[in-house]
């Protein structure tokens, strides 16, 4: 794992210093809240709803066990013991106070983290692929340059200012697990056909009002133009993107109004004039980087425990059909450790949780933690062999719900349980769509489904994406939420389609359970997840079991 | 044709804790929306916001919301004003809590 250089250290620390002074002066009035907030919000700290929200960056998703420690004592002594793990990889505190914000920053500086970044027009947390580096199907660890990436955004001046908030999202496996065409840049690592490694550069992509597919610029470009490249785009978007609209102001809308062809030429002209500007010292870096993204001296050890349990137990063998993944060494396995038990906050976790978590990174996973875009926690690197202990103090922790993939392992962003921007809630959405379904023991019947929760049109909850997306909104003073069908956040990625008029709040439920029962009357066979089905029968079935077939007429 | 000017309370978030407070008559800050002051003229309200706005190292983003008479005083009209009166509704925490221990 990447630790701080002497620079990073210095830097991270005197900004904990700046921003302390500028807390200070706000409290003493010698600032005022205008100008107070733009400070603030460089340094990841919100006002929201009830509260101040701060937000910590969590690089690529990876933690160590002593940075989860220190979430966890951050969550005790400054918040209500618990943390909240958003589809950005961040992690949210939502109740500091702001006095003792420079106290949290300075602790969070001790464990080489910070929040700088985490809000604002600038580049924010780069986030990768939450299997990187023990992937199966992975080319290569996309983490050493993400890592680039983020030492060479942090604090860059020419793009502490853009027209908006930047989002690069990167993945070293052809199954894109870090949903990279709904970013404003997505890098695909690929091989070209001499058997070179480079990246697809997608650019355009994003959620939000407009949602779009990001389209690629660059078939294969080779990992050495990584910097000046994306320089190239982050500096023709600058010069060309909007800012009479923040509406209209991300890169995927410079991209549609600029067009692909021309917004290609000017970065291929703008990377041809940095290319000679980058005379090495980037690759250089980047070996040093490498070298800390080794990987770890994986063990060789019997893995009959593990056969042992999984044919003995079958709670055991459910989580592990469920929360388990390919890792690229065959005596290993990805352990997805769900925050979405029935009824739960998705993505909360509390300091207790965390501190588990730790001890088991620390005595059975390398020391290495990540944190999914979609809001759960990875251990990375398990032996087999240990996976009935890990098991069994998960069950005891309430962390071992397996259901990795299915109904109930909703992305739901905190909606207006909790933000200012929200026009609805989700929180309660997921928690009481998970309950029923775990109630009716369909579940594990429905198979795999990925359900997306947004609480207002920015689309945190990534719902455009979602097999089943669900938007809520404010419809004259009530909240509503409306459906979409097909969305999907892999490499083939769609935006999905509304199905029609949304349902109430007390509606929803009984609406997703009336899709859910129409697939599985509707599908070819057990293996016909919800997804191939919807793309094979089309929306119509659907609107159908929805509004009824007079309804459904009336709902296109 | 300009809108009717229908009851508002002054509300904002403490400078300090972010906690959700409103205005009472008395030019209190309160936790409790019902201890508001409900004002029913326009002009009125202009100059309890232009007081609200100028107490900056007591609270921050002040703003005029929708309420209406109730038994106990002021309640809210929109569902955002209502969660913002009592806090999340995923734990037991925030506002409803906080008015309920010996500190409110």
């Amino acid at each position: 794992m990447y630790s701080y250089s002497d620079f990073d250290e210095a830097f991270v620390r005197a900004r904990v210093a700046q921003f302390t002074h500028q807390v200070e002066r706000r409290l003493d009035g010698s600032l005022t809240e205008d100008e107070f907030r733009p400070l603030r919000l460089m340094n990841g700290l919100y006002l929201q709803l009830h509260a101040y929200m701060l937000r910590v960056a969590i690089p690529y998703g990876t933690l160590s066990p002593r940075q989860m420690r220190q979430l966890a004592y951050i969550a005790d002594t400054w918040d209500k013991g618990y943390g909240h793990f958003t589809t950005r990889q961040n992690i949210q505190f939502n109740w500091p106070k702001l006095p003792d914000v420079p106290a949290i920053l300075s602790a969070l500086a001790d464990v080489e983290m910070h929040a700088i970044q985490t809000s604002g027009n600038t580049v924010r947390n780069v986030t990768a692929d939450h299997f990187a580096g023990a992937a199966a199907d992975e080319i290569e660890d996309p983490r050493p340059y993400a890592e680039l990436l983020r030492q060479w955004s942090t604090d860059h001046p020419e793009f502490q200012f853009l027209p908006r908030k930047f989002k690069i999202a990167i993945t070293g496996a052809p199954h894109d697990r870090a949903v990279t065409k709904a970013h404003d840049i997505g890098l695909r690592m690929v091989k070209n056909a001499a058997g070179e490694t480079g990246f697809e550069v997608i650019v355009g992509g994003g959620l939000g009002r407009t949602p779009m597919i990001g389209m690629t610029v660059r078939d294969f470009l080779p990992v050495e133009d990584l910097l000046p490249y994306v320089e190239a785009v982050l500096s023709v978007y600058n010069t060309l993107g909007r800012r009479d609209n923040k509406y209209k102001a991300r890169i995927k809308i410079t991209l549609h109004e600029t067009g692909k062809e021309e917004i290609t030429r000017l970065v291929e002209e703008r990377f041809a004039e940095l290319r000679p500007l980058f005379g090495g010292n980037d690759q250089k870096l980047l070996a040093d980087i490498r070298e800390a993204f080794a990987p770890p001296a994986f063990g060789n050890a019997p893995t009959d425990a593990f056969d042992a349990f999984y044919k003995a137990d079958p709670a055991f063998r459910a989580w592990a059909d469920t929360n388990l993944a390919a890792h690229r060494n065959d005596q290993y396995a990805i352990v997805t450790i769900s925050t979405k038990a029935h009824g739960a906050t998705p993505g909360d976790a509390t300091s207790d949780q965390m501190r588990l978590i730790a001890d088991l990174a620390e005595a059975h996973g390398h020391g290495d933690i990540r944190i999914s875009h979609e809001q759960n926690v990875i251990l990375p690197h398990v032996h087999k062999s240990d996976l009935p202990a890990i098991h069994a103090q998960l069950l005891k922790a309430g962390l071992a719900t397996a259901n990795v993939g299915l109904v109930s392992d909703i992305i739901a962003c905190p909606g207006m349980d909790y933000c200012a921007l929200a026009t609805a809630r989700s929180i309660p959405i997921a928690q009481e769509i998970a309950t029923h379904f775990d109630a009716v023991k369909l579940e594990h019947e429905i198979g795999p489904l990925k359900i997306k929760i947004s609480g207002c049109i920015n689309a945190c909850g990534h719902h455009h994406v979602g097999h089943i997306g669900i938007l809520g909104l404010d419809r004259a003073g009530v909240e509503n939420y409306q459906i979409t069908l097909g969305g999907d956040g892999s490499e083939d990625a769609v935006i999905g389609e509304k199905t029609g008029p949304g349902f109430a709040y007390d509606e929803i439920v009984p609406a997703i359970d009336r899709i859910l029962r129409a697939y599985l009357d509707l599908r070819a066979s057990p293996e016909e997840t919800f997804l191939m089905a919807y793309r094979r029968v089309g929306m119509e079935p659907f609107k159908t079991a929805l509004y009824g077939a007079e309804g459904s007429r009336n709902a296109a | 044709m300009s809108r009717r000017f229908t009851p508002k309370v002054v509300t904002a978030n403490r400078l300090r804790e972010g906690d959700v407070v409103y205005l009472a008559a008395d030019d209190r800050w309160t936790p409790h929306h019902h201890e508001a002051e409900l004002i029913e003229d326009e002009a009125h309200a202009q100059l309890r916001l232009l007081h609200a706005a100028s107490q900056r190292l007591e609270v921050v983003g002040a703003y005029l919301a929708d309420a209406k008479a109730g038994a106990n005083g002021p309640e809210p009209t929109h569902f955002r004003e209502a969660f913002r009166t009592r806090g999340p509704s995923n734990y037991f925490h925030g506002k409803q809590a906080d008015l309920t221990s010996p500190r409110a």
